[in-house]
């Protein structure tokens, strides 16, 4: 089964360039102004796009993201909410990749056979589920592959070479290298370790790695993306999105832009990396 | 609800950590590795005589242990029912059960080679005992700590600090235990290579559950020879208070094989059931937060809710898994105290035996009011005193003033 993360992939190949993969939180800063944001992104230079599932207790992420999904959670945003504006993005773009990423609960509450129905019939690509190691793939991961939804596994800098197999093993789409060990938006990646853990990774898989946590600038995202086939950015999205809200915390007339050129500078940095032989 | 009972209530966890449905390993792949390595390690140790002989020692010479099982006379003349006893928990160094964890705990670490430890607490008993062992071997102690809690039991604060722990008041979220172990988790996964995280209750991913219940186990089965000892046969019903569930989980786990031995676990009922309280079981669902499934309060988008309790130890939206699995499978029966009616006990703690109790414990107390006087007069009931109420004697000094005026 090709699924939208699949043929982006093939395509960008074919363009001999790296993806750019932007992350921001559902809902943020309200439900009606992310959706503006989601829709302004292709055309920013973001090859595929996650969207965040706010969650109370965010446990890998960082003070900005936190803030981000408390206040798409104060907003109103719901996982329901978040599949409807997946499906109002659809409606004008039926090729821009689309990964859901976030926590198990709020799926688990929804039911997960009822969440995966409802996810693909949306449009969604691929599902990110940060507290779903290998050992619980019974949860989650084989019921989603079965759906025909990528389930995109984060290995991570203490993920060694005895357990890659066990974490890519079910994995599909794309691996997401977490680039440091730490949360969301703290320390910066080391863009040379990043290249020999993406070796190693290769060495263990055909599908494309991507490399995301602590890339915050263009310079920074086009040395990552040297070695990746992809580069994701997060937080450094999630800032802009803050800055341009107003005393209360609310959306401006400047929000869209705001995320819209920063999306479009750092998707320039990617495009202006020269991609290392594979 | 009961038509598949287990052979035996002991066994669990199974080799994943579940324990029915309940448990598991919900963490992030960076901690994994770690997680297993605990697990390994764990296993090496229970298996490894000369780590029970070490623990021994330390739990007699330094914790002061066996803690006694007490004839509490006058609350039983009080009550007119059950003969009660309280197991006593509160004596031990540090002021309360966590320390028996935490000694066991910071051992593994020591095989483990780890030379940082953090810990989230609540009403900051198991921060207290996190430092004081930290203290003890020589290792760095970062202890944190709801904003909210670094301000209602200060008490201890200033004791983990003295003990040389820092102490970090969180203030993400709801600013308690909750948040708490979310900044702990981020730390975790930030320090992983050097870093031990000290659980205080049985929660968490597994091992955690299961290690955290067996260091606890040690009250159950001094109780178990204890009753023996003062009237020859096992006792009629134990009583504890919940949060977590660890002083809990340490004095049911012995006895839950013992079909004759009533046992009974307190939740925090807060300001009532209808309203904001802390029992996970009353007012919750099977949900999974801090890498496990389990009881949960929540909405119906799967959003955690914020807990509340007059007691800080209890104010959390979760309880450990293993007493999930006892509530569905109907071995526990799960009541709840209101924030007044452990307040109530605590007075009447105070002036009847002579003990001021931890606000934790006087819910248990408080459900002994109401079922003790039910029993005939042979019936031989055990109460958890699990800790001791001096850090809260400020905060309830406030409460009862604001009363009188």
């Amino acid at each position: 089964m090709t699924t939208r993360i699949d043929a982006r992939f093939a395509e960008l190949k074919k363009q001999g360039r790296s993806a750019f993969i932007t992350f921001l939180m559902g809902g943020d800063p309200d439900p009606k102004t992310s959706l503006e944001i989601i829709k302004a992104l292709p055309k920013a230079g973001a090859d595929i796009i996650e969207i965040g599932m706010p969650f109370t207790d965010p446990m890998a992420d960082g003070p900005a993201i936190q803030a981000a999904g408390l206040r798409a959670l104060k907003a109103g945003m719901t996982l329901k909410k978040t599949l409807a504006m997946v499906r109002e993005f659809r409606k004008a773009d039926d090729t821009t990749p689309l990964v859901l990423m976030g926590y198990y609960n709020p799926i688990y509450i929804h039911g997960v056979d009822k969440f995966l129905a409802d996810a693909k019939s949306a449009g969604i690509d691929g599902l990110i589920i940060v507290d779903l190691p290998p050992e619980e793939d019974s949860e989650l991961c084989l019921p989603a592959m079965k759906a025909g939804l990528n389930f995109i596994r984060l290995a991570t800098p203490t993920t060694d070479d005895k357990r890659l197999p066990a974490v890519l093993a079910n994995t599909s789409g794309f691996v997401y290298y977490v680039s440091i060990t730490g949360i969301t938006g703290s320390a910066s990646a080391d863009s040379a370790a990043v290249g020999q853990a993406v070796a190693r990774i290769k060495r263990h898989t055909k599908l494309p790695v991507c490399v995301g946590f602590g890339i915050r600038t263009p310079l920074a995202a086009r040395a990552i993306a040297q070695n990746a086939d992809g580069t994701v950015v997060g937080t450094a999205l999630v800032d802009a999105l803050r800055a341009s809200l107003d005393g209360e915390g609310n959306a401006t007339a400047g929000t869209v832009e705001a995320v819209a050129g920063v999306v479009s500078s750092l998707a320039q940095g990617v495009r202006g990396a020269s991609q290392a032989a594979e | 609800m009961n038509s598949a009972l287990p052979n035996s209530f002991r066994s669990g966890p199974d080799e994943r950590g579940h324990f029915g449905i309940f448990g598991g390993r919900f963490v992030a792949e960076t901690l994994m590795p770690l997680i297993l390595d605990l697990e390994k390690a764990y296993a090496e140790a229970k298996a490894d005589p000369a780590f029970q002989a070490e623990m021994d020692g330390y739990l007699k010479h330094y914790v002061g242990r066996p803690s006694p099982l007490y004839f509490a006379e006058r609350l039983t003349e009080h009550l007119g029912g059950a003969k009660i006893y309280f197991k006593r928990e509160e004596l031990n160094h540090t002021g309360s059960h966590k320390v028996n964890n935490v000694l066991g705990q910071i051992v593994v670490a020591r095989r483990m080679g780890k030379k940082r430890i953090i810990a989230e607490t609540g009403a900051g008993q198991h921060g207290v005992a996190t430092a004081t062992l930290c203290a003890r071997f020589g290792l760095e102690c970062l202890v944190y700590m709801g904003a909210v809690d670094v301000e209602r039991q200060q008490a201890n604060v200033i004791r983990m600090e003295m003990l040389g722990a820092k102490v970090i008041p969180v203030q993400s979220g709801s600013r308690t235990l909750k948040d708490a172990m979310n900044e702990a988790l981020r730390d975790w996964v930030t320090n992983v290579h050097n870093t031990f995280y000290c659980i205080g209750t049985v929660a968490g991913p597994h091992p955690y559950p299961m290690m955290v219940r067996d260091f606890q186990s040690v009250i159950g089965l001094e109780t178990r020879a204890q009753m023996h000892e003062l009237e020859g046969r096992l006792p009629d019903s134990l009583i504890a208070c919940i949060g977590g569930g660890s002083n809990a989980m340490g004095l049911f786990h012995p006895f839950l094989d013992d079909p004759g031995v009533e046992i009974f676990g307190v939740e925090a009922a807060g300001h009532g059931l209808t309203q904001l309280h802390a029992a996970s079981i009353a007012g919750g669902r099977p949900g999974v937060l801090h890498g496990n499934r389990t009881y949960l309060l929540m909405d119906d988008d799967g959003q955690i809710q914020d807990a509340h309790s007059i007691s800080a130890g209890l104010d959390y939206p979760g309880i450990g898994p293993e007493h999930s699995w006892l509530h569905e499978t109907g071995r526990v029966t799960y009541l709840s105290a209101t924030d007044d009616e452990a307040l109530a006990a605590f007075q009447l703690l105070s002036r009847l035996e002579g003990i001021i109790p931890a606000l934790e414990p006087a819910h248990a107390i408080a459900k002994v009011m109401e079922l003790a006087p039910k029993r005939p007069r042979d019936h031989l009931m055990v109460v958890n005193l699990s800790g001791r109420g001096d850090k809260d004697i400020p905060q309830v000094a406030d409460i009862l003033r604001g009363r009188k005026q």
